[in-house]
């Protein structure tokens, strides 16, 4: 199967420590790949090469290959806006604006130039049904997003990032600051998300990782130590470390 | 908290070859008190098997509550799983060894036939062979020497059927000896599947050092292989 990101021969260094050690990884279309590691192994870092986040970073030096499909996300020529629409990102803490629901939602269309009401409001709808949280809020538009459950601004982060139509999205710790039932929502809504996206996920939670992931890449040290299937890397890996970390032995 | 596991653990397998030694006396002690027409000893393993049968339940026990709250993956996964699954063919083992005391009870006091009972011990003593050395390959996580145990459940049906077959030819000599017959035919039977349960528990010594869940009953890849073996020998 052709893999939608390529990456290959990944380095990057801040200044003259080297954080990432030749990472090869591919993502299949419409699966959910879990970046697995101890805390400081550079599953982060990566993660955010993958939508240039780490470009804002002083003397950060990236080298190797990295492809969405065909484009070469770092070519000069690369929009780097438009990169971010593609590939969008949530992150560990909700990110509420201070704005009202639909507002929040609709954030990264206007950004994008959309303007028109009634496409905006359709959007909305349908980004808010996938984020599985339009029951819940669809009679409270208007109301400012920051009168939200934890789990339902995690959510509406995800329909913002959705409204743009991305075709990868970036998770880190997505539900690390959620309580147990806000997670298992969020982890019913990415499962659910699955058929129209590929998303990749740095999570903490070994459970989390077999729970939703077709695939884990497990980083050690700045180093990719195994990628495999999901069902393989936590009943049978074929490294030691894997095995030792995945059962909480190091890390 | 990860030593707590390990801990844990390391009790849990303890107790499993505990188990094992158990069962392996269980099964001397009740052919035995079958060759020895001994009903005390009968008795005796009858009453011992409720410690054997107290022990898989304790043993299930703490391994389904290290899976509840530990949640181990991958070779700590494995390790639990082969114990679960094998202490239940232990356990079985024990019942069998319950029911060849049964024999002893039923068929005392009958004539009975020497060269069978003496080919009855030697297969006692293939069975308890390949047990001790299917724990041994436990102890050592040693997959090779597992496979090697199955192996030699080709050597236990060869002589389930060569015994079977001099039950009958004695049954049609001697009427008089139809009850301890039936009986050692029973036995037999018994021991033979005493010997599919150890290539099971091999089975799972296989898994937990590999990961890999195998068929390694030679009699069951190939239903004639037994027959065939006899009829070259033949």
């Amino acid at each position: 199967m052709q893999p939608i990101i390529t990456t290959k021969n990944v380095k990057l260094s801040y200044g003259s420590f080297e954080a990432l050690h030749d990472i090869n990884l591919d993502f299949e279309k419409n699966k959910i790949t879990a970046l697995i590691g101890p805390s400081g192994c550079g599953k982060s870092t990566y993660l955010r090469c993958l939508n240039r986040m780490n470009d804002l970073i002083d003397g950060v030096t990236i080298t190797g290959s990295f492809k969405l499909n065909d484009l070469d996300m770092y070519d000069e020529k690369t929009d780097v806006v438009e990169l971010r629409r593609k590939v969008g990102m949530v992150f560990q803490q909700p990110i509420p604006f201070p704005l009202s629901i639909r507002e929040n939602v609709a954030y990264g269309l206007k950004l994008n130039g959309h303007v028109a009401k009634e496409f905006i409001d359709q959007r909305v709808e349908e980004s808010l049904r996938q984020a599985a949280l339009w029951d819940e809020v669809k009679d409270r538009l208007n109301d400012s997003a920051l009168s939200l459950s934890g789990g339902q601004q995690q959510r509406i982060s995800i329909a913002r990032v959705l409204a743009v139509r991305p075709e990868v999205i970036l998770m880190d710790e997505p539900t690390s600051a959620l309580d147990p039932i806000s997670s298992a929502q969020i982890e019913d809504t990415l499962l659910a998300l699955k058929k129209d996206y590929t998303i990749i996920i740095v999570t903490h939670n070994m459970q989390q990782a077999t729970r939703l992931s077709d695939k884990t890449a497990f980083f050690n040290l700045g180093n990719l130590i195994e990628f495999d299937t999901t069902e393989k890397l936590f009943m049978n890996p074929s490294k030691k470390e894997t095995d030792d970390y995945v059962n909480g032995k190091f890390g | 908290m990860h030593e707590l596991f390990a801990d844990e653990l390391k009790k849990l397998r303890g107790r499993f070859m505990e188990m094992g030694i158990n069962v392996s006396e269980q099964i001397y002690a009740s052919t035995k008190s079958f060759i020895d027409h001994d009903l005390k000893a009968a008795n005796k393993v009858i009453e011992d098997d409720i410690t054997t049968n107290k022990e898989e339940v304790s043993l299930e026990e703490r391994a389904l509550k290290l899976i509840a709250l530990q949640q181990p993956v991958a070779s700590d996964f494995r390790a639990i799983i082969s114990i679960l699954k094998a202490s239940t063919d232990l356990e079985r083992m024990g019942d069998y060894s319950v029911n060849i005391a049964r024999e002893t009870i039923r068929v005392k006091g009958n004539p009975r036939v020497n060269e069978i009972e003496k080919a009855i011990d030697e297969m006692t003593k293939l069975i308890r062979e390949m047990l001790e050395e299917a724990l041994d390959a436990y102890v050592r996580n040693d997959e090779k020497m597992a496979r090697k145990v199955a192996l030699r459940d080709l050597e236990a049906d060869k002589q389930y059927i060569l015994i079977r077959n001099n039950i009958t030819a004695a049954m049609q000599q001697d009427s008089e000896t139809v009850v301890a017959n039936s009986g050692y035919m029973m036995v037999v039977r018994l021991l033979e599947r005493m010997g599919d349960h150890i290539v099971n528990l091999s089975e799972w010594i296989v898994y937990n050092a590999s990961g890999e869940l195998v068929e390694l009953n030679p009699g069951k890849k190939d239903p004639e292989m037994v027959q065939k073996l006899l009829n070259d020998k033949l």
